[in-house]
């Protein structure tokens, strides 16, 4: 292989015949300028430009630009924040998401441990726990939707079987919250199932042998031994199920769009309601909430970021 | 391994997990199911209120090719693919050329480079939408499908890179030695060798960001206004009030439009998770 290499070398050297002796690590960045190219413009600079805009009045669909109505307001809109109600019920239903989510975690543990067998077929049943993960939101939105209907829906069907008269679980205040947060941990612990399987494999075999022999069994084997080497793969799924906690928004939009009378409503959908929707103009205000939702994002990001540098220092 | 393998148990309990499990895979997927037998109603159980209850007939074929008869279905499944394909072809162009960079040369900005996408991957993208939509107006990418790549492709970067990154990193850095030390060029060793050894990262990336572009509904209910360019997932929304209270074929519009995905995912699922792995995993 070296030779076919070696005679197309002076080719590839033709390149970069204006400047010969290009240093190689000049020419790494060649090779990462498009990513970084696409991410400044694409992400970098919107992010930078939605926390400058979270400090000006701009109202309407036109474009932000210093010449038209746009007003600097300093933190005025963030402090619109604090006295507005809407905004206190999206930020607590965002940490009532976050704080609920987290039973992805146990759950998807719990099929994990389930499905790690060898027996035939299993590679089915694995796949059918996991496959909810790939479904799309919108499709996972509406089959919920039909789940909890209150006229044909499975689970008041179930409920009147029961005795009970079925609620219409969407159309409450209260308990909207918690259908729109079950329909969301389905695929989610379907995600951690997949994560926790995956750590599960990498377990050391000796460890788990030698707490047998000394008659470690079931839960106690768990919790003391299998649970401390999961360590990194709860991390992994406690960070992805804590961003997609915050993320919640494709749920909301399709199964209640923030009702009923805006109680269903979380960060995410309440900037989009506010900066681009029917509902609402306010670029400015949008982009307030959208950087309150990052700074929670980075908070967990940061925790992750700490413990990443941790480990490299350990190491 | 834990638990212990079932071989290993008493027959009872061996015969007790063998029933349990496809138990407890029909729970899991009962709100799936239900949907699923909808699908294959006739109009008739559904204005009877027969919608949960046994099918009177069943119309699987029926109901499946009224949906692409009279709707635009297959039109925004053509949508999608026009957005979804081309996003995963050139996210993985730029992340393998940037993976490279990052796994193979010591470069000063590499390692606030790794955070900055790393970071990039959990930006909600509530923060992005109003500069994102006010830059597809300016350049009158607002509406179309080449906008909707090239922010697909922008966010998708940062994970991908990762992805190529840890795996470039298996690669034995002693094969890249002996090539520069026979004069080898930094573009060959990337094409000739690094490129064929990375087949399979590559392979993961292309599935998931089929799939990630494939779910998305943020960005195409953000960046597209008409029918043209709508992709499947913000079509569904519209085809749920075109089809008023024929639920049997709204629930097989839906199931279709899930199914590209779960399709690669049950024929590829090896490396949809190795390239879950790699994303995840600091190599």
């Amino acid at each position: 292989m070296s030779n076919v290499l070696t005679a197309s070398a002076a080719e590839s050297r033709s390149i970069f015949k204006f400047v010969p002796k290009m240093p190689r690590r000049i020419k790494a960045y060649f090779f990462i300028a498009p990513a970084i190219l696409v991410f400044s413009v694409l992400v970098l600079y919107p992010l930078v430009h939605s926390i400058f805009l979270s400090f000006f009045s701009l109202t309407g669909t036109e474009l932000f630009r210093a010449s038209n109505e746009a007003q600097w307001i300093g933190l005025g809109n963030y402090l619109e924040l604090l006295e507005d109600p809407r905004f206190h019920v999206s930020l607590r239903n965002t940490l009532l998401w976050f704080l609920l989510f987290m039973l992805a975690l146990p759950g998807g543990l719990a099929i994990a441990l389930l499905v790690n067998q060898t027996v035939r077929g299993i590679w089915l049943y694995r796949s059918l726990f996991f496959f909810p993960f790939v479904i799309s939101q919108v499709v996972v939105g509406l089959i919920f939707t039909w789940f909890y209907n209150p006229r044909f829906g499975l689970v008041a069907k179930l409920w009147e079987a029961s005795g009970g008269s079925a609620p219409a679980i969407l159309g409450d205040p209260v308990l909207v919250n918690f259908g729109l947060i079950a329909a969301g941990l389905w695929p989610q612990t379907a995600f951690c199932a997949l994560i926790y399987l995956t750590g599960l494999c990498t377990l050391s075999q000796d460890q788990i042998e030698a707490a047998r022999l000394d008659n470690a069994r079931g839960l106690k084997l768990l919790w003391y031994v299998i649970l401390p080497q999961l360590r990194p793969a709860t991390f992994i799924a406690f960070l992805v199920t804590a961003i997609g906690a915050l993320r919640s928004y494709d749920l909301v939009v399709i199964m209640t769009d923030g009702g009923p009378y805006g109680s269903s409503r979380v960060l995410a959908y309440f900037m989009y309601e506010q900066a681009l929707s029917e509902y609402g103009t306010r670029q400015g205000y949008g982009a307030a909430i959208a950087v309150v939702l990052f700074l929670l994002t980075m908070a967990v990001l940061g925790l992750f970021i700490w413990r990443t540098m941790r480990l490299e220092a350990e190491n | 391994m834990f638990p212990r393998p079932i071989e290993q148990t008493s027959l009872s309990t061996q015969l007790l997990y063998k029933l349990l499990l496809p138990v407890c895979v029909a729970v899991w997927l009962v709100p799936l199911l239900a949907v699923l037998v909808t699908s294959i109603r006739s109009q008739g159980d559904i204005t009877r209120g027969n919608i949960m209850g046994w099918p009177s007939e069943f119309q699987l074929i029926e109901n499946y090719v009224a949906v692409f008869n009279e709707s635009e279905f297959a039109f925004y499944l053509l949508n999608t693919l026009k957005i979804t394909v081309p996003s995963a072809l050139l996210a993985i162009c730029i992340a393998s050329l940037a993976g490279y960079a990052l796994a193979i040369h010591r470069m000063k900005i590499g390692a606030p480079l790794f955070l900055l996408f790393l970071a990039g991957n959990f930006v909600p993208f509530q923060i992005l939408l109003v500069p994102i939509r006010n830059l597809a107006l300016e350049t009158g990418l607002y509406d179309t499908a080449t906008g909707l790549v090239l922010f697909h492709v922008a966010f998708q970067t940062g994970f991908c890179a990762l992805v190529s990154r840890n795996f470039i990193k298996t690669i034995p850095f002693e094969l890249i030695e002996t090539a520069r030390l026979d004069g080898v060029g930094e573009i060959q060793i990337f094409t000739r060798i690094i490129l064929p050894l990375i087949k399979p990262a590559l392979a993961a990336m292309l599935i998931l960001v089929f799939t990630f572009v494939w779910n998305d509904f943020f960005w195409a209910t953000a960046l597209t206004q008409s029918n043209d360019t709508r992709p499947i997932t913000a079509a569904i929304q519209s085809l749920n009030g075109q089809f008023v209270s024929r639920h049997h074929l709204v629930s097989a519009a839906s199931l279709l439009a899930a199914m590209p995905p779960v399709l690669l995912f049950f024929l590829m699922q090896k490396q949809f998770i190795a390239g879950m792995t790699l994303g995840a995993s600091k190599g």
